[in-house]
């Protein structure tokens, strides 16, 4: 835009103007996988129907299917009418159709992207997306190297108007292929147009712990290890891996769901509070709380690991990990990783953090839990608060996303008797069509540039770095512990937190 | 769950209200503002309610209904309480009032508010002339009114322009804000050319197109022309005049516009008009004053009057 531009009719006070991407297109590599279908078919559907893409945005689909421009359309209706959050308005999807083109080809065929580029060059002029392209790879990684060599042989990486590339999880499976994927990627593509994909960022109540902590002062007087004992955050699936072995099976819980969610969770929880909410200064912080976090030794004692085993689950019969199609029968794969992280600064000095994610466990459910120190003196009969637990702010994230706070209360009745109770807050349903799903919000992001709920490279490479000697360990451990499916973990799990007398929370 | 509770006193209202809390844990969620309705008791209630409901969801509050039922019966208060699926996220309090106390629903309302929570009074039909000097207006952060509602939507409007207290807002005002939106992006983007005049086209007792007028001229401080038309409803066309060609939006049908601009391809927009609910959801969204909105309104002022009409 020009510097001395300004548009008379944009007033900083005006907040119900919606952020509406400016003019641009989306190409998608892997329309026909999972994640296209279920998420960011649909998510693009409901940003149209919530009037915030750009009039002339164009969808391209790219995959080695033999399809015309009609039929890719069809394959987006029908994922956008099983999927979509918000109702299906034919006036929205006509508009959305009208910009839908798709490109037959595979990722080594020249030809294809150069008519990929074609198609990109022609929809400047038909839709005036002014050279604004955003390149999403939902492919495996594997694709990576080849799919951005070719976007750059084709021509598809400059030009005017802006080009960003979005990747998505895994990040590498270690530091060093980390760096290599970030090397990679940003031969072609500069670090500041690389938004890589951590849906959970996306979700309200993660960025609401940053307003929780930022804009009350009723918490952040605590928020340290003066008055907090140690922070649980956790990621449970019920679900199991049948149907997902080619993704999963030597990967494992700490790669897919430790290394990214719950390290961006904890940097969330656990950093100093940014000078504004400017990108740059929130990265800043986050980076140096990564940077100051380690794994706590010896890791024998401080981590678990298991592997979900068959057996009865809510009611139904479910094959263990080794029986899941697809899986080695002597797979080593962690389907439960828990691990025990430090924060080296004055303020979390002491305070265990504990991560644990898994499979196949009691029930879905994703939260911090700040688990605070006891109250130094209790001027009661000992028998008086012998069901008294420790305070604990629990931040949750998904389902039923809110606040809950634990504390003591009186017993009603003659006798003076404390014991905990719980306070909830639930800020509206997240299942509702008006709050925007986490992939909408990214993606729109994208389109505006906006780079804020985007762990930049050095969080990535970082954030191996925590994990990598834990990972180390357990390479050299042969198979994790079985734990009994709709538990909640291995036994060694517990023993982690026994060691210093805690004990997880039933989340 | 609904709960009738004829003949009754706000005391009981409450009572009631907390032995439910107690026996059910029926209130299970935090609730953020207390959204007062006040409405003559008729057939258009249900649909605020329902329409209130739905913008609970992402705003759990407490509605309380104030529903005015005949002045000439006896006095009395006849109460509703509604929880779980009939509420939405929400719980519904309807205060059906008669006789002299269909004046009095201050009094009825106050004690059943949330403490210290924000109060937002909506009136879906005519509102009062001055909503800050309403009984029920004076308690609330912010008052809501709908313009087009009312008998005279254009008097209606410019009358709320003359009796703007920091807290107003309308629907009228609320329904525009999509193509507000896109008249911004539009100038976002090259040339970067002032612009020079404007016109808006709309039916002629379209409150929306009033203050889109309003908003042109107030922002751009150029002669802005309001232009009617009876060839459809509501908003049907803004030109912004550049020395470069006209930005133009368009929308004949109600459902699609188009966007033309000079040296861009013709954009289809989907912009069909919004639901109550819809614009309910974006007001409880914000509860400080709305600085744009009152600029809007002072807008209405600078307006060209008519120049022509536009006919089928
Ligand atoms: N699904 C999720 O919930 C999820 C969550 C987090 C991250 N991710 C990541 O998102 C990406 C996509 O996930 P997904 O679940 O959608 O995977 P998927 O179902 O396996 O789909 C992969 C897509 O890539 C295409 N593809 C693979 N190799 C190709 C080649 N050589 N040439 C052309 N196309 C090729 C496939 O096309 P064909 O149909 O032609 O094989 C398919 O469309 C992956 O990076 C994954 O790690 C997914």
């Amino acid at each position: 835009m020009a510097r001395s531009w300004q548009n008379p009719l944009r007033d900083e006070r005006d907040k119900r103007l919606p952020r509406i991407a400016g003019p641009a297109s989306l190409v998608i590599f892997g329309v026909t996988g999972d994640l296209a279908r279920k998420k960011l078919m649909p998510a693009i559907y409901d940003l149209a129907n919530r009037g915030l893409l750009p009039p002339g945005f164009a969808l391209i689909g790219f995959a080695r299917r033999d399809w015309a421009d009609q039929d890719f359309g069809e394959i987006v209706h029908d994922a956008v009418a099983e999927h979509a959050r918000t109702p299906f308005r034919e006036s929205v999807w006509q508009r959305l159709a009208e910009g839908i083109r798709f490109v037959p080809g595979s990722f080594d065929d020249n030809e294809a992207f150069q008519r990929l580029a074609k198609t990109v060059t022609e929809l400047d002029d038909e839709r005036g997306t002014g050279g604004n392209h955003a390149f999403y790879l939902s492919v495996p990684p594997g694709a990576f190297p080849v799919v951005t060599q070719q976007l750059a042989k084709a021509g598809l990486t400059g030009g005017d108007g802006w080009r960003r590339v979005v990747v998505e999880k895994p990040f590498g499976h270690d530091l060093k292929s980390a760096c290599e994927l970030n090397a990679i990627v940003n031969s072609v593509f500069a670090e500041e147009s690389v938004f890589r994909i951590d849906h959970y960022l996306g979700k309200e109540t993660v960025q609401n712990i940053l307003a929780l902590r930022f804009a009350n002062q009723l918490f952040e007087p605590i928020w340290n290890a003066n008055y907090v004992d140690h922070v649980q955050i956790t990621m449970a699936e019920d679900i199991g891996l049948g149907g997902r072995a080619g993704y999963y099976d030597g990967i494992g819980a700490a790669r897919d769901v430790i290394q990214n969610h719950l390290l961006q969770l904890l940097a969330f929880t656990a950093m100093e509070e940014p000078l504004s909410f400017e990108p740059s200064q929130l990265r800043a912080e986050k980076v140096k709380v990564l940077r100051a976090t380690s794994p706590v030794e010896p890791f024998d004692e401080t981590t678990a690991r298991g592997q979900y085993g068959g057996g009865w689950q809510g009611g139904a019969k479910v094959p263990g990990l080794l029986q899941e199609e697809g899986f080695a029968p002597d797979s080593t794969t962690e389907t439960y990783a828990a691990v025990t992280l430090a924060v080296q600064n004055r303020r979390w000095a002491g305070v265990p953090f504990y991560l644990r994610s898994g499979k196949r466990l009691g029930r879905r459910v994703t939260e911090v839990a700040v688990v605070f120190k006891r109250a130094p003196h209790l001027p009661f009969d000992s028998t008086a608060t012998e069901e008294l637990g420790q305070n604990a702010l629990v931040i949750r994230v998904q389902p039923d996303e809110g606040v809950t706070m634990r504390f003591g209360s009186k017993v009603p009745g003659t006798t003076m008797e404390v014991r905990d109770v719980t306070m909830d807050f639930g800020y509206g349903h997240a299942f509702t069509e008006s709050s925007p799903e986490a992939y909408e919000r990214l993606i729109l992001d994208v389109l505006l540039g906006e780079p804020s709920l985007f762990p930049g490279n050095d969080e990535v490479e970082l954030s191996w770095q925590i994990l990598d000697p834990v990972l180390e360990h357990w390479a050299a451990k042969g198979a994790p512990e079985t734990y009994p499916p709709g538990s909640w973990g291995p036994p060694s799990a517990d023993a982690v937190l026994a060691r210093t007398g805690r004990s997880w929370r039933r989340p | 769950m609904i709960i009738d509770l004829p003949s009754t006193t706000t005391s009981q209202v409450n009572s009631k209200l907390v032995e439910l809390r107690e026996r059910g844990g029926a209130v299970a969620l935090g609730r953020v503002l207390t959204l007062v309705i006040v409405a003559d008791d008729g057939a258009g209630l249900e649909h605020a309610i329902e329409a209130a409901n739905a913008a609970s969801r992402e705003h759990p509050s407490r509605i309380i209904v104030a529903a005015r039922g005949s002045r000439t019966a006896a006095a009395r208060i006849d109460g509703q309480i509604r929880i779980g699926g009939d509420a939405g996220a929400s719980e519904v309090i309807v205060l059906r009032l008669y006789g002299p106390l269909a004046g009095q629903g201050k009094s009825a309302v106050i004690p059943l508010l949330l403490p210290d929570a924000p109060i937002v009074t909506w009136w879906p039909g005519a509102g009062p002339a001055v909503p800050a000097d309403d009984p029920l207006g004076a308690i609330a952060q912010r008052r809501i009114t709908d313009s087009a509602a009312a008998r005279n939507p254009v008097r209606t409007v410019r009358a709320r322009a003359k009796n703007y207290v920091p807290g107003d807002t309308d629907l009228a005002w609320t329904r525009l804000t999509n193509w507000r939106a896109q008249l911004v992006a539009a100038l976002d983007v090259p040339p970067f050319e002032p612009v020079t005049g404007a016109t808006v086209t709309g039916e002629a007792d379209s409150p929306s197109t009033e203050l889109l007028a309003g908003w042109l001229a107030a922002y751009l401080r150029v002669p802005v022309k309001r232009v009617t038309t009876t060839t459809a409803e509501g908003i049907v066309a803004v030109s912004l005049q550049r020395p470069s060609g006209d930005i133009e939006l368009h929308r004949p049908d109600g459902k699609v516009g188009t966007l033309t601009q000079p040296g861009q391809p013709a954009r289809r927009i989907a912009l069909q008009r919004r639901s109550v609910s819809e614009a309910l959801i974006e007001e409880l969204r914000r509860l400080d004053p709305d600085e744009v909105y009152e600029r809007a309104l002072r807008g209405l002022s600078l307006l060209r009057t008519k120049s022509k009409v536009i006919s089928a």
